[in-house]
């Protein structure tokens, strides 16, 4: 017998395969469907243009508020952006065969979240620098919005996935997921725009960098798990 | 203590002792709210700075401690519903999350009655207003979601995982809005100091933050019992009472 065929009659799939199995799965699956990919990018763009148009297009204000506005519209795309994260499962019932795997569902739910934000936040990550040229900062404080946004946005995928698996399937689950998930963004909102004022003023910016991969460090170790609870839940529901 | 265990889960048996608990948690409740709201709005001394604007404390920390009494007692209760499935566990959550959210808007509220005379503003975003709202927020969530699930049993679970979720924030948004901006005095009560204030002032305090406590557990009581019946109302000992309050 073959090693593929063995391992096929004995279905072993080990831990790191099932969940690079699940993430290169979720990759595929989003490319195929591009618009979607594209989607949160142009609100991300379109809600940063807003506040020149809304509020005031002068320079001074732009730059002292600039940083807030990206981070702002980058958590909005994020948030808008988790619906999409089980419901494409939960509707054709990949879901529940994930559910039924030998591995754990915190790992699996890991992968896919993982995948979210290579899909999601790592291109607004790489978006970042044009729009804060746009609002006018400084190079310094871009490279630092840059670096916020990279440790964030994981965070804000990772959190988002708990809002995501506890309103799988409800009716309005969207307005019902940002109720839910906005009080859980606050401290990361808050970490990011002020490791960026830091920078503006000067200031050593290594502990509030600290301070953001260890918020990062805490949902990568406890939001599988209530996102994967939150899964069981949801399924159980319909 | 097992048998104590079990019949903490039934809810008949929580109905009974309920039933026998909440005059006496009404009477204690109101006598010493009463006492200590009276006495601080009227006899206690003038504050040397504020005058007589600093005399809604009497008000706004009894809520303020309260609010967030509430929400640790709610993640209390998450747990057991998570590990024992106990129902009164989640009972007492869905019972408890409306009156939390209350309280929190009714600390909202007196805080910014007190802000404008004190601080000239009605609302700033200090660190410990912030962070009051955000636990607004989080109980709206939490009633949100308990209602948008139509299955019982999923809603407390759901919502008890929410709760918890939310729990391990609460510390997280305290302390970086505090870091972010902060303008609110420290805590009146420490159990480590003593307090700042004179007894004349603080034994007030005291008296209607104890009050509140009582008066929140009669509340949680007679919610909790509102909802056992609609939940047990197709149960043998449901349908005796009710037959038995009709003649």
């Amino acid at each position: 017998m073959t090693e593929h065929r063995r391992r096929l009659a004995s279905s072993d799939v080990g831990l790191l395969a099932a969940m690079k199995a699940v993430f290169l799965r979720d990759l595929r699956v989003a490319f195929r469907q591009r618009q979607d990919l594209v989607n949160p990018l142009l609100f991300f763009v379109m809600v940063v243009t807003l506040f020149p148009l809304g509020v005031s297009p002068e320079v001074s204000f732009l730059r002292e508020a600039g940083a807030g506005i990206l981070w702002v519209a980058a958590l909005l795309s994020v948030l808008l952006s988790l619906d999409h994260l089980f419901r494409h499962d939960y509707d054709d019932g990949t879901l529940e065969q994930l559910v039924l795997q030998p591995q754990p569902l915190f790992l699996l739910v890991l992968a896919k979240t993982l995948a979210h934000w290579m899909l999601t936040g790592l291109p607004l990550v790489l978006l970042a620098p044009v729009l804060g040229v746009m609002v006018h900062q400084p190079g310094n404080s871009i490279a630092v919005l840059c670096l916020t946004l990279l440790i964030g946005t994981p965070a804000l995928s990772l959190i988002g996935a708990i809002g995501a698996a506890l309103t799988l399937g409800l009716r309005s689950a969207g307005v019902l997921l940002s109720l839910l998930i906005i009080p859980l963004y606050i401290p990361v909102l808050i970490f990011g725009t002020g490791t960026v004022a830091a920078a503006a003023e000067g200031a050593p910016v290594g502990g509030h960098l600290a301070l953001m991969a260890a918020f990062l460090v805490l949902a990568l170790t406890l939001a599988p798990f209530a996102a994967a609870s939150a899964l069981r839940i949801s399924l159980s529901n319909s | 203590m097992w048998q104590f265990f079990h019949k903490l889960g039934s809810p008949k048996w929580f109905y009974g002792i309920a039933t026998r608990l909440m005059p006496w948690l009404l009477a204690a409740g109101a006598l010493l709210l009463l006492s200590g709201v009276v006495w601080g709005l009227a006899f206690a001394p003038k504050d040397y700075l504020q005058g007589n604007s600093y005399r809604i404390i009497y008000i706004h920390v009894p809520a303020a401690f309260l609010a967030q009494s509430a929400y640790i007692m709610m993640a209390v209760a998450a747990v057991v519903t998570l590990v024992w499935r106990m129902k009164l566990a989640d009972v007492f959550v869905k019972a408890v999350a409306p009156v939390g959210l209350w309280l929190t808007f009714l600390a909202l509220f007196t805080g910014a009655v007190w802000g404008k005379p004190t601080w000239g503003t009605w609302w700033v975003w200090d660190a410990r207003l912030t962070s009051m709202l955000i636990l607004l927020f989080l109980y709206g969530g939490v009633i949100a979601l308990g209602r948008a699930i139509s299955d019982e049993k999923s809603a407390a679970r759901a919502t008890a995982v929410l709760v918890l979720v939310g729990v391990v924030n609460i510390p997280i948004i305290k302390y970086s809005v505090e870091w972010w901006n902060t303008l609110h005095q420290p805590a009146t009560f420490k159990l480590t100091e003593k307090p700042s204030m004179p007894p004349e002032m603080w034994v007030p305090l005291l008296l209607s933050v104890l009050g509140l406590y009582l008066i929140f557990g009669w509340l949680a009581c007679i919610r909790m019992q509102s909802e056992i019946l609609i939940r047990e109302s197709r149960t043998r000992w449901v349908r005796e009472l009710v037959m038995a309050g009709r003649n």
